[in-house]
């Protein structure tokens, strides 16, 4: 009976033995967590509140009144005429971008590897990072310079070849194309860093026994790189299926304008602007938080179908 | 081996390609500052058209600069960057160290606690009414505070620590040394590619810091220098007779100057980034 007390206390002193050895570590999670609890959790539980609320601004998060039915917020969006043009215009710019993203990425990681010049490689590749660090607002600026249909430099190109000009920043299919587009030119030389490292993984030996018989260059690209590499394609795949419902809202909500909203508003702009522009806190929480948990749903989906391909996010 | 012609018709095939890609991404950026440096009325004589201006002028720059509120949020842009990424990292490292220690208590819980807002996020407007609760607007703490630590970078640090050599902490936990001197004496000198990866994550991230500023910031002299910028680009689409159009050069040089310094900074740091980004990648 003693020696059961006397284990039992021994065990909890280890314990507490234990938590005061790690007094450090906890001391240094602190601040970390408390962010994290302020800042990233309780917008999570304002959201779920706030978007079932008539919120007013008066009596804040926790004195305003249920809605009635409590649904109210997300019922209106559905029905209203808003709904379809904007889903629809999310997934076709998120969708574009994706599969014209990930295959210009990987195309440009094997034409890094296939460069035997260490110095143009290197320039290049300094090249293609660099408006990775450029904001959209300053990408914004530079479209007018290039595409203004009045004096616009590849606008004056086109004039030069055609004979009309195309109006980038106005007609709404050609802005899409200059979303699309400067969303590639931004992001393809970055996304090619992950695809130039799963490659610079690859066993160099492979390459040299596939030449020894006789392999063209294109058999190796086909035959070695490429399924040394599907592994992270498809995972980078998976990574942005599940933010699908992101198409790109610092872009978007920078670059265009009214003229253009038949093709590039998409959810995140009309929460933002449900929001900021028209004051209804409810309404825009509750689109922001259905994207959210369906983002949610995405990405559990997804990983468990990259499960099935020997891949996973955790 | 030997090098046949098709071989050499190859590699210059994939030279000549990747030049090519190299000046799509360059040349909008030097068609950019060739239009600031060129004087206005050159600029309205070539019709707008400056690929290579025969005269040079730093006018444009300096009428920027004196641009209302320009200088301020010039600093305010500087000040985040500078503050907001020190803060950054600081937290982010406590934090990522104490969570790679495979033996922490609750180190599951906290994990999990980590991730979950990797998943999922409150919203646009819900962060904004806690900002505001926490009484952070219309200051450059709403700046700072409530982007103090990426969750997904956050997880790249912390894979980053787990591959250190264990051995490392043990013969310093030999010698007496206390959590936060093995981490600041020991750690830290030989994770400078982390860090270095880190801080320039967070540091573009201040730098073209636009629609914080824009939600949580009214007061005019409190705002980055994007949300100046955009503000200048838009007034010139507008045609209203009491505004005054800033020019064509005018905006160029405010692109530039918004872009210029962060670009300056890559190269300082590009030995440690890839091979930061790399270790990121590679663990994931």
């Amino acid at each position: 009976m003693q020696a059961v007390i006397a284990k039992k206390s021994v065990g909890k002193k280890a314990v507490w033995k234990q938590l005061k050895n790690q007094k450090a570590f906890f001391l240094m999670l602190l601040p970390g967590v408390i962010f994290y609890l302020i800042y990233l959790y309780l917008p999570i539980f304002t959201a779920i509140l706030v978007s079932i609320e008539d919120y007013s601004v008066k009596k804040g998060i926790f004195g305003s009144a249920i809605a009635s039915p409590w649904f109210k917020n997300f019922q209106f969006f559905f029905k209203s005429p808003y709904f379809w043009p904007l889903l629809r215009n999310t997934l076709l710019i998120s969708m574009l971008k994706m599969l014209l993203g990930i295959p210009l990425a990987v195309a440009l990681a094997i034409l890094l590897n296939e460069c035997r010049s260490r110095k143009l490689k290197r320039v290049v590749q300094t090249l293609t990072y660099m408006p990775h660090f450029l904001s959209w607002v300053v990408i914004y600026g530079m479209c007018f310079v290039l595409f203004s249909e009045t004096n616009g430099l590849i606008n004056d190109w086109i004039r030069t070849l055609t004979g009309s000009s195309v109006p980038f920043l106005t007609n709404p299919d050609s802005f899409r194309n200059l979303v699309i587009g400067s969303d590639l030119w931004k992001t393809t030389g970055w996304s090619a860093i992950i695809y130039l490292a799963a490659i610079s993984g690859i066993d160099p030996q492979l390459y040299e026994a596939a030449y020894m018989d006789g392999a063209t260059h294109f058999q190796t690209i086909r035959h070695i790189t490429l399924p040394c590499i599907t592994n992270v394609i498809v995972l980078t795949l998976i990574l942005r299926c599940g933010s699908v419902l992101n198409a790109g809202f610092d872009q978007i909500y920078v670059m265009y304008n009214e003229g253009v909203y038949s093709t590039v508003d998409i959810i995140d702009t009309w929460v933002f602007r449900t929001g900021f522009e028209n004051f209804n806190l409810s309404l825009s929480s509750a689109v922001g938080l259905f994207k959210s948990v369906i983002s949610f749903f995405m990405i559990v989906t997804v990983n468990q179908i990259a499960k099935h391909w020997g891949e996973s996010l955790w | 081996m030997v090098k046949s012609k098709s071989d050499r018709l190859y590699r210059f095939t994939v030279a000549a390609i990747l030049v090519l890609i190299g000046l799509v991404c360059f040349f909008p950026m030097l068609y950019v500052v060739s239009v600031s440096l060129t004087p206005y009325d050159e600029y309205l004589r070539q019709g707008g058209i400056v690929l290579f201006p025969r005269k040079i002028t730093l006018e444009a720059y300096a009428q920027f600069w004196k641009e209302p509120y320009v200088s301020d949020c010039f600093g305010n842009t500087v000040f985040i960057t500078v503050a907001g990424t020190a803060a950054n990292i600081f937290v982010t490292v406590l934090m990522a160290y104490a969570l790679s220690k495979k033996d922490l208590m609750f180190g599951r819980f906290f994990t999990v606690f980590c991730l979950i807002p990797l998943l999922i996020t409150g919203g646009l407007v819900p962060t904004y009414l806690i900002v505001k609760n926490t009484g952070l607007i219309n200051s450059l703490a709403a700046l700072i505070f409530p982007t103090l630590v990426s969750p997904y970078i956050l997880l790249i640090t912390r894979s980053f620590f787990s591959s250190i050599d264990a051995g490392l902490y043990e013969s310093a936990r030999i010698d007496g040394a206390g959590e936060f001197r093995i981490l600041f004496a020991i750690i830290m000198p030989v994770s400078l590619p982390i860090i270095a990866t880190i801080g320039l994550m967070y540091g573009v991230g201040h730098w073209n810091e636009y629609f914080a500023s824009l939600m949580y910031i009214s007061e005019s002299s409190l705002r980055t220098l994007q949300v100046v910028l955009r503000e200048m680009l838009n007034r010139a689409s507008q045609m209203e007779a009491d505004v005054v159009v800033p020019t064509r050069t005018l905006q160029m040089a405010g692109v530039v100057i918004s872009a210029v310094p962060i670009i300056m900074v890559y190269p300082f740091l590009q030995k440690h980034f890839t091979q930061g980004i790399m270790l990121g990648a590679i663990k994931g």
